[in-house]
C-alpha cells in the first residue's frame, strides 16, 4: 500500500501571486447552525491492518498516515476538497522561480507537552528522514519534492545537515528547491514532511512513539496504542485551533476482515468500513443514505511483459495485444462484477486527477460489438486463430475481487478469441517479487497517484521508472516525460504519452477505481470531494441520529 | 521420572535449534522481502534499510547473530513492519490475549466435554446420550470460521447482547463469542473421545467386580471408572491445550482481537521475517512443553508407564 501524498499542479495560483505572502483562512470543523450534536463525540474509524508506526519519519501506509495527521501537523494540511490550507505554518512566502519556499510558523503554537513548536523540529525532522541511519521506506519523498541534496543524503554522499532546510529563526523556516515546484507546499502536508519533537526523540530514541512518550503538536494525543487491535487518540487541549475541535475521541480499529467490518459497522461499533466488491447495490438500496462511492486516484490494468522475458511470441505482436484489450469487455467488469460505481478505463490517468484533460481514445467511443469485431479482424490479421491459438498465463494475488475479474476475462478471451488464458493465483509477496522480476506473462496491476497530479501516473511509463513493471520503453515517451517537467502546459505531453501508450498496449487499463464504503449518517464534515481521501478528525463532528 | 523429564529437555533444546534454522531458511527461500509493496523502493533507500536490518550481511551471519541475541539477551529484534516497535514487545502484547481466551475455551472444552461424555456413557440410550452425541456431531461439522459469523449474526446482529470483535482489554463481552467459537469443536471430540472410552471402561470386568461387590453406582464411576476412562482424553487434551493458548488464527482474524494468530498470519503475509521467527518458535517451544506435561501426566494416571 502506499501513502497518499499531497502535491499537485493546482498551486498555478501561487506560482503566478510569486512573492506575494499568503494566508488562507485556516479549515476547522465547520458545523452548519441548527445541527444538534450528539453527546458522545467519539468516531469509530476501521483500518485494514495494524497501525505500522507512530513516528511520522516511518509512516509508509495510508491508514497509519491518517493516524499520524491527527498526532502531528504539517506546515500545510489539506481541505475538503484537497486543497492546502493552513496548519503549522501561517503563511510563506516564495521567489520567483519556486525554488526557495520560505515558512512562517504559527506563533503560539505548542507540543502537547507545552513546548513551543519551533522551526528547528521540522529541520531535525527533515534531516532525519533522509539519514541512512533511519533507514525510512519514505527518505526517497523530500528528494521527489525537490528538498535540495535528499538524493546525495539518502546515497550517503553527503551528511544530513546539508539538506535544503533551515531555521532562520524560531519561527522561520526556509526551504531549497533544486528545481521549480510551484506545488511544494501541498507536499508539507505529507506525513515524511512533518515537524516531530526534538527534545523527546533525543531523550528517548527509539521508544519516544511510545504511549507515555510521545508528544505531538496534531489536534489530538495518543491514549492507547494496542497493535492488532486499535488506537485510540483523545482531543489535544493545546492544540493551537482546539476551541474549534468537536470530536473527542477517534477509535482506529484493525478489522482485516471486509465483511466482518461490514458486520461491525451494521452492530454500530465502527462508523465507516468499505464495501467489499459486488455488495454495493445491495447496500445502496437497503442504506441508501450510507453507502457512498466516490471517485479515488487508482487505476487497475493488467502488465504484458513487454521485455526479452516474454515467453509467449503472440503477445509480442501489438495486433494480439490490442485485440485482448479489444475483447475486454469492461462495462461488465464494472457494471456486473465489481458493482461499486467503478469507471471503465481505456487509459491510464484516472480522469479524477486535478487538472488532466482526459484523452480521446478511440476504443473508448466504439461500442462492445464493434470492439469484439476489430479484435477478432486484429487476431485474424496476426495470423492466429484456430489453427494457430493463443494461451497465456496470467498471475494475481490472491482475492475475491481479484479472481471474479481474472475468471471474466478469462472467459471472454476464450469464448470471442478462443485464447486459452490460464490463471494463476499467489500471495502479494510473490506477485510483487515476480512482477519486479518480470517473470511473468500477462500480471495484475494497480497504481494509485502518489499525488493528485498526472505526472504520478505518466511518470510510470518512463523507460527508467522503477514502478514500470511491463518494462515498456519507447523513447519518445521518456522525451515528453522530460519535457512536461517544465512545460507550460503539460497536459501537451501527456496526452502524447496516453496516446502513445493506447497505441503499443504495454498495459491494459481495466478500471478506475472508487472508494466505496458505508458511512453511519451521524458523521459531519466528511471530506468526499477530497481525490485522496486525506481526513482530519478535527474537522469532523457526530451528530445526534 | 526426573531424569526422564530432563532427557526430554535436552533433546527440547536442539528441536527447537531445527525448528530456527529450518523457518530461517524457508523464510529467506521465500520469494518477496518485508521492504517489498506496491512501490518498488529506490536502490539507496533500500541498501539503508538493508543495513539498518542487517539484511546485508551473508545469511549465515544473520543466522548466527540472530540465535545469538535470543539465547544471550532473549532479544527477537525489532520487526521488520511494525517499525516502533519489537518482536518481544509483540508476543509481550499479543500472547496474554490469546492465552486467556485460550485458556477459558480450555476449561469450558475440557469441563463441559467430559462431563458430557461421562454422562452419555452412563446413561447410555437416554435423552441425555442422544443429546449429548447430537452437539458432539453439530460441533464437529461446524468448523470455527462457520461458526463464528454464525454466533456474531445471533448474539450481535439480531439480540445486540454481545460486541462483534475487539477485545478491549478482555472485558467479558469480548471473550465470550472467541471462547464459543474456538471450544466448540474441541468440546465435541472430547465428548466424544470420553464417551466411547468411558464405554469400553464400563464394560470391563473391574467394573463389574466393582459393582458386584455393592458400591453405589456414582463411586464405581467417580473412583474407579473415570481415571482409567480419561487416559485417551489426557492425551488428546495436551497438543488442545497448546493449540488453544497459541491461538487460532481464524479466531484472532475474525475477531480482531489481536491475539499472537493474527501476527502469525500477517507475519507471514508481510515478509516480516523477525515477528514471524519470534512467533513460530514461541509456538514450538510452547508445543514442545506441552507435549512434555502430557507425557509425565500419563505416567502419573497410568502406571503401566514407566520410563
Amino acid at each position: 500500500m502506499k501513502l497518499q501524498a499531497f502535491l499537485g499542479a493546482a498551486a498555478v495560483a501561487v506560482t503566478l501571486l510569486g512573492t506575494t505572502a499568503l494566508t488562507l483562512p485556516a479549515f476547522a470543523a465547520s458545523v452548519p447552525d441548527g445541527t444538534k450534536l450528539a453527546a458522545d463525540q467519539t468516531f469509530n474509524y476501521r483500518v485494514l491492518d495494524n497501525i505500522n508506526s507512530l513516528d511520522p519519519d516511518i509512516v509508509e501506509d495510508v491508514d497509519t498516515s491518517y493516524v499520524v495527521g491527527n498526532l502531528f501537523e504539517g506546515l500545510y494540511n489539506e481541505d475538503a476538497k484537497g486543497s492546502p490550507v493552513p496548519g503549522a505554518a501561517e503563511s510563506y512566502d516564495v521567489n520567483k522561480d519556486n525554488t526557495v519556499f520560505t515558512f512562517h510558523l504559527r506563533k503560539g503554537a505548542v507540543w502537547s507537552n507545552g513546548d513551543p513548536v519551533k522551526a528547528s523540529d521540522f529541520v531535525f525532522s527533515w534531516r532525519r528522514v533522509v539519514d541512512p541511519k533511519t533507514a525510512s521506506n519514505y527518505s526517497y519523498f523530500p528528494g521527489l519534492v525537490g528538498v535540495k541534496n535528499a538524493d546525495d543524503i539518502v546515497a550517503g554522499k553527503m551528511p544530513p545537515d546539508q539538506l535544503g532546510v533551515k531555521a532562520i529563526d524560531d519561527n522561520t523556516l526556509e526551504v531549497d528547491l533544486n528545481k521549480s515546484v510551484p506545488y511544494f507546499v501541498r507536499s508539507t502536508a505529507h506525513a515524511t514532511l512533518f515537524p516531530i519533537p526534538q527534545a523527546v526523540v533525543e531523550k528517548f530514541g527509539n521508544d519516544w512513539t511510545k504511549p507515555e512518550n510521545i508528544v505531538g503538536n496534531g489536534a489530538y494525543v495518543l491514549a492507547e496504542n494496542k497493535p492488532g487491535e486499535r488506537v485510540t487518540i483523545k482531543r489535544n487541549p493545546k492544540y493551537w485551533d482546539n476551541a474549534k475541535t468537536v470530536l473527542e475521541t477517534i477509535n482506529f480499529l484493525t478489522i482485516n476482515d471486509e465483511n466482518q467490518g461490514v458486520t461491525r459497522y451494521l452492530s454500530g461499533e465502527v462508523d465507516q468500513t468499505d464495501v467489499p466488491a459486488g455488495q454495493y447495490p445491495q447496500m445502496k438500496q437497503q442504506y441508501p443514505n450510507e453507502a457512498h462511492s466516490v471517485p479515488q486516484l487508482c487505476t487497475y490494468y493488467f502488465d504484458i511483459n513487454m521485455t526479452d522475458k516474454q515467453t509467449v511470441p503472440a503477445l509480442k505482436d501489438v495486433k494480439v495485444r490490442e485485440a485482448i484489450s479489444m475483447a475486454i469487455d469492461r462495462d461488465v467488469i464494472v457494471n456486473n462484477v465489481l458493482q461499486g460505481g467503478q469507471i471503465p478505463a481505456y487509459f491510464f490517468t484516472p480522469p479524477a486527477t486535478a487538472d488532466f484533460k482526459a484523452p480521446d481514445v478511440e476504443m473508448a467511443k466504439m461500442s462492445q460489438a464493434d470492439r469484439d469485431a476489430k479484435a477478432k479482424q486484429l487476431l485474424a490479421d496476426a495470423g492466429y486463430g484456430p489453427d494457430k491459438p493463443i494461451s497465456f498465463t496470467y498471475i494475481y494475488n490472491t482475492s475475491e475481487a481479484h479472481k471474479k475479474i481474472a475468471t471474466v476475462v478469462s472467459q471472454m478471451l476464450k469464448e470471442k478469441l478462443g485464447i486459452q488464458m490460464t490463471l494463476q493465483d499467489m500471495e502479494f509477496a510473490t506477485l510483487l517479487d515476480k512482477r519486479h522480476q518480470r517473470d511473468f506473462e500477462v500480471a495484475r496491476d494497480a497504481w494509485c497517484g502518489d499525488y493528485n497530479e498526472a505526472s504520478t501516473f505518466e511518470g510510470l511509463m518512463d523507460s527508467t521508472s522503477s514502478q514500470n513493471n511491463s518494462g515498456y520503453a519507447n523513447a519518445d515517451v521518456d522525451k515528453w516525460l522530460k519535457e512536461s517537467a517544465t512545460s507550460e502546459d503539460p497536459n501537451q505531453q501527456y496526452l502524447q504519452i496516453e496516446t502513445q501508450v493506447a497505441k503499443d498496449i504495454p498495459i491494459i487499463p481495466i478500471y478506475f477505481y472508487t472508494k466505496v464504503f458505508l458511512q453511519k449518517p451521524t458523521v459531519g464534515g466528511w471530506p468526499y470531494d477530497n481525490v485522496e481521501q486525506v481526513w482530519y478528525g478535527k474537522d469532523l463532528y457526530k451528530t445526534e441520529g | 521420572m526426573i531424569l526422564f523429564v530432563l532427557k526430554r529437555l535436552a533433546i527440547a533444546i536442539p528441536t527447537l535449534l531445527v525448528l530456527i534454522i529450518l523457518s530461517f531458511v524457508l523464510m529467506k527461500v521465500a520469494p518477496g522481502n518485508p521492504f517489498t509493496g506496491e512501490k518498488n523502493l529506490p536502490r539507496d533507500v533500500l541498501n539503508n534499510i538493508y543495513a539498518r536490518y542487517g539484511l546485508d550481511k551473508p545469511l549465515w551471519q544473520q543466522l548466527l547473530e540472530y540465535i545469538w541475541n535470543i539465547v544471550a539477551h532473549f532479544d527477537f529484534g525489532p520487526s521488520f513492519k511494525y517499525k516502533d516497535r519489537s518482536v518481544n514487545e509483540i508476543i509481550a502484547q499479543g500472547f496474554p490475549v490469546t492465552l486467556t481466551y485460550g485458556f477459558w475455551a480450555f476449561i469450558v472444552a475440557a469441563g463441559i466435554g467430559i462431563s458430557m461424555g461421562v454422562i452419555a456413557a452412563v446413561k447410555q440410550n437416554s435423552w441425555a446420550d442422544y443429546l449429548a452425541v447430537g452437539v458432539t456431531i453439530g460441533g464437529q461439522v461446524i468448523p470455527n470460521f462457520v461458526l463464528a459469523p454464525i454466533l456474531v449474526l445471533i448474539f450481535t446482529l439480531w439480540l445486540h447482547w454481545l460486541p462483534g470483535g475487539g477485545w478491549n482489554d478482555g472485558k467479558w463481552n469480548y471473550v465470550v463469542m472467541p471462547v464459543i467459537a474456538l471450544s466448540a469443536t474441541y468440546l465435541a471430540n472430547i465428548a466424544r473421545i470420553t464417551r466411547s472410552s468411558m464405554l469400553e471402561v464400563l464394560h470391563s470386568n473391574f467394573i463389574r467386580t466393582a459393582r458386584a461387590k455393592g458400591l453405589p453406582g456414582w463411586k464405581v464411576v467417580t473412583k474407579h471408572a473415570l481415571k482409567p476412562a480419561l487416559l485417551p482424553v489426557v492425551s488428546y487434551l495436551g497438543p488442545v491445550f497448546v493449540g488453544m493458548i497459541t491461538g487460532s488464527v481464524v479466531i484472532d482474524l475474525y475477531f480482531s482481537t489481536g491475539g499472537i494468530g493474527q501476527w502469525f498470519v500477517n507475519s507471514a503475509l508481510n515478509r516480516d521475517y523477525s515477528t514471524m521467527l519470534g512467533v513460530t518458535i514461541l509456538l514450538g517451544a510452547l508445543t514442545i512443553a506441552g507435549n512434555l506435561v502430557v507425557d509425565v501426566l500419563y505416567a502419573w494416571i497410568d502406571p503401566k508407564i514407566r520410563y
